[in-house]
């Protein structure tokens, strides 16, 4: 017997047969031979499926599509799109009469097939502002059985069995962390969520205290019975209003049950939380600087001679962790270490949330199992670059990761793969990049971002920041000279080396992945004063390739300075004296007419023009 | 009011779960507007207005109302889920006031999905 991959059941009822099924058979029959497929695909007529009304009915197996009022000539399409292509047709597939409706289920959208959600498991499914409707999906069960089933050294082991590693960057494992200070033996202890969230196109926290702040709550008071903590801290930015609000709603209700305060759920246990309005430094994000700024100091970090789980806020164990950590201890608790092993890595266990953004048709929050490769979340879940432009590199990690080609893009999502790249998994931001991103530019907006939070105390950090941003600046600018790559390259290393925190100790890391993986483009900065994706607008020209031209004037039309040249039928110009390189032409272009060369094109073109026509001509743009 | 004990949450639990799900609760429908940072800078806020006033209007009494923080899909903010007995939340994307109103007409009373701002039907899987 013959193993089909699929079988198309063809309903051989009198009312079917009547709409000709015995002709789509036959037609199925030939087109399967014509495509050599019919070793893979069985046709088969059934008895009478019931469902007359829309005949003729068809059911595929194992998809399991119901197609109605199937005509002969439906046929190649559906052997086409749904047997080799893999994509059921819609059109002909059933609708309830009711409802004609032919929206997809969630099942069907690699958007939420491809996600699990963990930490995100009541996002949107709650009102935020009732505690109740948290308590009805299991909340606050695992603080119970925290509280009373469990001693403190199980919560701990059942911790650092489930390998949760800290989500707020640098992947520390979360039990280890709360074992250091559970074993500092009396006194007070505090616990602090850091809500911190300062990467730039990060908003996965966020959302976490916004859509489900009794998350972070319950996570809180796990942990602060682990390690004998009586009092925590959330670290929010005064930046995220709604956060603080719904968290601080949060607590009053917890309060007014008895879920925070003293003796919660009669076990003698006392836990208190306050919100702590952070101003938004990056800086403040890092462990030490938070602390100090929740001491009511100026928020700098202090050198790691001591671990903060030892002696961290007010000199008094303290236990940090990141509000998405919190969001995944519950259901740890709940459901065992091993439940949460079942997804991820050896190494990196569980799921991570991404904040997806960019170049990308679905901008959105994701929730993915470790492990998945980047290019599963770009094109299935993020559903691919929009307006057919190419993918370039997707940027992880922020101002302390990297940007990773499309070479790479197959690496699976794990702390211990992203970090061979260069990049980091950090906190969850996840921008994409295309082919009208400059990588230099790039590597230069977050260097100025660091440059600007960077709170001064070590030199390597305050200055070395400073001078390789400078170093970038001249290169956009046109004024790169030969060994200017390699200086970023070496004083790079050194501040990584010498930096006194994460912050320093990271800044260069995405100037470093762009020049690994985009040196060309780099050297053509520097070297050929040509910026090959026309952002740096010194290091430019915008010229139209005229055997390529449609003259269509589809640029003309977008040009805000009116410096395209051209009539109907007549390959259209550049009037370089006018052309400000805002790039609009390139981008509308359909033909790959408009190009862009070097910066010294645009003189030659420009002298070309004046020794043509005779004219002087003043440069747009720019002063004298 | 007084501590709570465990029992005590195991009661909220179960008499929670019955008013939050439209099974069980006896109402027919429950609506959600999806209103995280990202969905009220895209106008949730005008959205709810509009379902309050036309839920009011056209005197539905079996519906639930409520709010959730974002769903997920920020770039088609501000999104609304719309659940009636028996069938499976449907999530509406890029929605504006017209398009409320339109979703209570239609959807909500006359039992239609309205397929031009309906994405995907549906429960999410957490694991
Ligand atoms: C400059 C800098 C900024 C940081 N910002 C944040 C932040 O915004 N949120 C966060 O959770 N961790 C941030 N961190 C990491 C924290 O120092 C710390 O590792 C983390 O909060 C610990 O929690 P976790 O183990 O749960 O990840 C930052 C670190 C550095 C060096």
């Amino acid at each position: 017997m013959e193993n089909y991959r699929a079988s198309v059941m063809l309903c051989g009822g009198t009312g079917c047969m009547a709409g000709d099924s015995l002709k789509i058979k036959d037609a199925f029959t030939d087109e399967l031979n014509k495509r050599g497929l019919s070793h893979e695909i069985n046709v088969v007529i059934t008895g009478c499926n019931g469902f007359c009304a829309q005949g003729p009915v068809m059911t595929v197996y194992p998809d399991d599509i119901f197609y109605e009022k199937v005509k002969v000539a439906d046929v190649p399409l559906i052997i086409e799109e749904h047997f080799i292509k893999g994509r059921p047709v819609e059109k002909l597939m059933y609708k309830e009469l009711a409802k004609k409706s032919a929206i997809p289920l969630m099942k069907d959208i690699p958007f939420f097939s491809l996600q699990v959600l963990r930490a995100l498991r009541n996002k949107g499914l709650i009102d935020p502002e009732k505690i109740e409707e948290y308590i009805a999906r299991d909340g606050y069960m695992a603080a119970a059985k925290a509280l009373n089933e469990m001693t403190p050294e199980q919560v701990i082991d059942e911790m650092k069995r489930s390998g949760l590693r800290g989500r707020g960057g640098a992947g520390f494992p979360t039990g280890l962390k709360w074992e250091l200070s559970a074993k500092v033996k009396g006194g007070e202890k505090f616990i602090i969520c850091n809500g911190d969230e300062g990467d730039p196109g990060a908003f996965m926290d966020r959302s976490i205290m916004e859509g489900d702040p009794h998350v972070v709550l319950e996570g809180m008071l796990i942990g602060a019975r682990a390690i004998g903590a009586s009092k925590g801290y959330i670290y929010v930015r005064a930046e995220y209003p709604l956060a603080v609000q719904r968290l601080q709603i949060a607590i009053d209700q917890a309060k007014e049950f008895g879920l925070l305060g003293d003796n919660i759920l009669g076990s003698g246990f006392n836990f208190d939380i306050e919100i702590y309005q952070g101003a938004g430094a990056f800086v403040c994000g890092e462990a030490t600087a938070l602390m100090r700024s929740i001491e009511g100091k100026r928020g700098m970090p202090r050198p790691k001679f001591w671990r903060s789980a030892v002696k961290g806020l007010w000199d008094k164990p303290t236990v940090l962790n990141n509000v998405e950590t919190f969001a995944n201890i519950p259901q740890i608790i709940l459901n065992g270490a091993s439940w949460y092993t079942s997804l991820g890595t050896e190494k990196s266990t569980g799921t991570k949330v991404f904040a997806l953004s960019g170049a990308i048709n679905n901008i959105g929050l994701i929730e993915v199992p470790m492990g998945i490769p980047l290019s599963k979340i770009i094109y299935d879940i993020g559903g691919g670059v929009p307006k057919g432009r190419k993918f370039k590199a997707v940027q992880l990690g922020g101002p302390s990761g990297g940007c990773i080609p499309e070479s790479l893009i197959d690496t699976p999502v794990t702390f211990e793969d992203i970090v061979k790249t260069g990049a980091i998994i950090g906190s969850g931001g996840m921008v994409v990049m295309n082919d009208l991103n400059c990588m230099v530019s790039v590597s230069k907006f977050f260097l100025e971002f660091t440059t600007e939070e960077s709170c001064g105390k070590c030199p390597p950090c305050r200055i070395g920041n400073t001078v390789l941003q400078d170093l970038l600046e001249k290169i956009t600018k046109g004024e790169g000279e030969e060994g200017d790559i390699e200086l970023i390259e070496d004083i790079s290393h050194e501040i990584i080396k010498t930096s006194l925190c994460g912050l320093g100790q990271t800044s260069p890391n995405p100037v470093l992945t762009s020049i690994r993986y985009f040196r060309s483009e780099f050297e053509e900065h520097a070297g050929d004063k040509w910026c090959r994706t026309g952002v740096c607008k010194d290091l430019c020209t915008f010229y139209i390739e005229e055997e390529k031209c449609k003259a269509c004037g589809a640029c003309k039309r977008v040009c805000p300075q009116k410096a395209i040249i051209g009539e109907k039928k007549v390959p259209h110009r550049i009037d370089q004296s006018l052309c400000v390189q805002c790039r609009s032409c390139y981008t509308v272009c359909k033909f790959d007419s408009v190009k862009i060369g070097p910066r010294a094109m645009r003189d030659q073109l420009l002298e070309q023009w004046v020794s043509d026509s005779g004219k002087t001509v003043a440069m747009a743009g720019k002063e004298e | 009011m007084a501590k709570l004990t465990i029992d005590d949450l195991k009661k909220i639990k179960d008499n929670y779960k019955a008013t939050m799900t439209v099974r069980d609760g006896g109402s027919r429908a429950k609506v959600t507007v999806h209103m995280g940072t990202c969905g009220i800078t895209a106008g949730a806020r005008k959205v709810m207005e509009a379902l309050l006033d036309e839920i009011s209007k056209n005197n539905i009494t079996d519906t639930i109302v409520t709010t959730s923080g974002c769903a997920g899909f920020c770039s088609k903010e501000p999104m609304v889920t719309v659940e009636l007995l028996g069938s499976s939340p449907v999530k509406y994307i890029t929605m504006d006031e017209d398009k409320m109103r339109k979703v209570v007409k239609e959807h909500l009373l006359g039992g239609k999905i309205v397929e031009d701002c309906a994405l995907v039907a549906g429960n999410e899987s957490s694991y």
